[in-house]
């Protein structure tokens, strides 16, 4: 990477640069993003915090089932729902859709042209889901997992999903640099993939609904690659970037990066089928999602390599690091998730963790403990360049990291815990005959998961106060000499 | 690697890879090819039946059996009230806590725990325009619910307040999909819930069903793996 300053701290701090022009051309690039950026962070912020709200209601249910139990709109399996949509397409997408152009117009050295669409595009995606997500509450829901907006909104969708991505594409088309970097091969495959496995689903689902059980194989079909196509690309593109661009130092292996890359575009979009072991579809396609879900070890490890490789020795910076901090957290958790997922999908593990909490505790760590954790990261990099303006505190970034890793870590604990205590008594018909004994058992697991919940919720809440007293109080810390904030001074760390 | 068209191409048609073997192949070739059929299909010259769904011919090749016409068809359709209960069923989310799927005996206990006589297969789901499988047994599973728990007034108690007929659930209470009433002048509607002394409601009222709990409960009963199918027997599974 050209542009990975000569030390650390210059690397972080948004007004040094070894080389005036390059600094120039990136600030006017960040100047072109500002306001699509800054509608993309706002809008996820906005929507995190929502779907917070909803996953506390939710998890808050499940132990104690009569909590406002009264009003339909907040029935479990709603509430559960709005959670999930509010978190992928508010949140996950807003923070992609930030944090993967951003990343894709710097890459490209190509300022972003004509932003008002953008920005209006951007407008019609938060409208769409914020109509999808209410739906969904009013009971308009659908019937398959990750795809549970209603249908009058799929038009909004994908007519204003094609005017952001495009940008994408268009930055990458007129780009002002000889070489491409990894992460604008993941930007750039995700940009495509969505719209692609979005479209087909939505046919084949609800326009001209498949037979039988096809249905369900293109709800995982979806269901998986959406967080493998789309999320985990920009997520691991993120890694690829802030990583180096932090420690100024350059990417561990190139082959690597490609051999990671590839296999993740040939193996991912074969695993979804994991899903549905043991269920009513034909053998041969159970067993090659779980020789694919297997198979992707390969682009993990190699992933893993690359992302580690280029950390050690550079561990004092991290942990200085905001940035590092939640990036480096993000990029682990994506190593044990993804071998966690691979052992899971073998028929003697699935026997036992299918229809469980421990699932859920999986689909948390993928997409908190790695996307959502390595998203955050991208935020504290991203938004003072934005905005020309520091984070205001650096004890309300502190309070976030800890209290959402230790949070996290708490829930996938409890619920890889409790769902494997549990896959073992639904399969042990004869000392559990009684299913209400299993489903009592999960009770205390559950209660766990609601105080990583709150725990969680504290985080967020701080990101929050800090994100909105640097946008809107424009309070925030100009610091005279343009240091950044972070979490130990440079000349303490020396 | 700026090999621009070798990366698009590869982005393509890795996609492409998997949409056609998981999506095309299964709906060209297998479970779009499914119909409904006989739990015993016949040879067509002889009119003899065969065991499961094939057979061998005097010449010793590998024929197809065909369905008896003199028999019912499976699966069955739904009848209008079933079916505007599965959209209930969609909207309050039960999905997310209760699958529609028997596996396999001796994989899981599905068989031990009484949820299904045999496992369920493809064909089961052909004529349903909204497949519901499940990734979740919060609760157990539904796919034989009817056949388990055929009385409605069960159902109804259940879904009013679980904890009624099953304490400690953590299955949420849908009194919105019932009227608390007070009792019509000339006694107790016939459809009025047994409620037990701790669940009574004031004296002088009762509840009843709404039109959605009725519709609901219909599919719920509707929900029956009581048949065979050539490929699946519940006696031989």
């Amino acid at each position: 990477m050209k542009e990975a300053a000569a030390s650390f701290y210059q690397s972080i701090n948004p007004k040094a640069s070894t080389d005036i022009a390059e600094r120039a051309k990136l600030s006017e690039i960040d100047a072109s993003m500002k306001w699509p950026g800054l509608l993309f962070i706002v809008s996820g912020v906005l929507w995190l915090m929502a779907g917070t709200i909803l996953a506390i209601i939710a998890s808050i249910k499940m132990t104690n089932p009569d909590f406002l139990s009264a009003w339909e709109w907040m029935t479990f399996g709603r509430v559960r729902t709005a959670h999930l949509n509010a978190m992928a397409f508010g949140w996950g997408s807003n923070a992609v859709f930030a944090v993967g152009l951003w990343i894709m117009a710097r890459l490209c050295r190509a300022r972003i042209r004509h932003v008002g669409i953008l920005f209006i595009a951007g407008c019609f995606w938060n409208i769409a889901v914020t109509v999808g997500v209410i739906g969904i509450l009013r009971g308009d829901m659908l019937h398959a997992e990750w795809l549970e907006m209603p249908t009058y909104i799929t038009p909004l969708i994908a007519l204003s999903y094609g005017m952001i991505g495009i940008w994408g594409i268009i930055a990458f088309r007129f780009r002002q640099t000889d070489y491409i970097y990894v992460s604008q091969w993941y930007i750039l495959a995700a940009l495509f993939w969505l719209p692609w496995l979005y479209t087909i689903a939505q046919v084949l689902m609800f326009f001209e609904p498949s037979r039988g059980t096809v249905q369900s194989l293109t709800n995982w079909w979806f269901a998986h690659n959406v967080l493998g196509l789309w999320f985990t690309p920009i997520a691991v593109a993120a890694a690829y970037y802030f990583i180096p661009k932090v420690l100024g130092v350059p990417i561990h292996s190139y082959y690597l990066s490609v051999i990671g890359f590839w296999s993740l575009a040939l193996f991912y979009n074969w695993a979804g089928v994991h899903h549905l072991i043991g269920g009513p579809i034909p053998a041969w396609l159970i067993s090659a999602g779980i020789v694919a879900s297997v198979m992707m070890v390969i682009p993990v490890v190699v992933t893993a390599i690359n992302h580690h490789m280029t950390v050690v020795g550079h561990f004092k910076k991290v942990w200085m690091s905001p940035t590092l901090r939640f990036v480096v957290f993000g990029a682990v958790n994506y190593t044990l998730v993804s071998l966690l997922g691979s052992a899971m999908a073998l028929r003697s593990v699935n026997e036992v963790t299918h229809f469980t909490h421990f699932t859920v505790g999986h689909a948390h760590h993928g997409m908190y403990a790695f996307f959502t954790m390595l998203m955050f990261g991208s935020i504290y990099y991203i938004m003072p360049r934005l905005l020309h303006r520091e984070w205001p505190s650096a004890t309300l970034i502190r309070v976030h990291f800890w209290t959402c890793a230790i949070g996290v870590l708490i829930m996938i604990v409890a619920l890889h815990v409790g769902g494997w205590i549990q896959g073992l008594q639904m399969n042990d018909a004869g000392n559990y005959p009684d299913f209400i004994d299993i489903v009592r058992n999960t009770i205390p697991w559950l209660h766990a998961r609601s105080i990583s919940g709150f725990l969680i919720t504290i985080g967020h809440i701080a990101f929050a106060i800090n994100f909105f007293w640097m946008t809107w109080l424009e309070l925030g810390r100009r610091d005279p000499e343009g240091r950044p904030t972070l979490f130990i001074s440079p000349e303490d760390a020396r | 690697m700026n090999n621009l068209p070798f990366l698009f191409c590869g982005i393509f048609l890795t996609l492409a890879l998997s949409w056609v073997g998981l999506i095309l192949v299964p709906d060209l070739f297998q479970i779009g090819q499914l119909d409904r059929t006989t739990s015993e299909l016949i040879r067509p010259d002889t009119e003899e039946p065969i065991p499961g769904l094939t057979y061998r011919d005097d010449d010793g090749n590998l024929q197809y059996g065909v369905p008896n016409p003199d028999e019912e068809l499976f699966p069955r359709f739904f009848g209008g009230k079933a079916r505007r209960g599965k959209e209930h069923y969609v909207s309050m989310g039960c999905l997310y806590c209760h699958s529609q799927q028997v596996r396999r005996r001796g994989f899981g206990a599905d068989y031990d725990r009484g949820w299904g006589d045999r496992q369920s297969v493809a064909r089961d789901y052909i004529l349903q325009e909204r497949v519901m499988l499940g990734t979740s047994r919060t609760g157990p599973d539904l796919k034989d619910i009817g056949s388990r728990m055929p009385d409605e007034s069960w159902h109804h108690l259940h879904l009013y307040n679980p904890q009624i007929t099953s304490e400690g659930s953590n299955m949420p209470p849908y009194p919105f999909l019932y009227e608390t009433r007070p009792i019509p002048d000339d006694g107790p509607s016939p459809d009025a819930l047994s409620l037990p002394a701790e669940f009574a409601v004031d004296e002088g009222y009762e509840v009843v069903p709404t039109r959605r709990a009725r519709e609901l409960v219909a599919y719920l009963l509707e929900l029956r793996l009581d048949y065979d199918l050539p490929e699946v027997r519940r006696a031989e599974n």
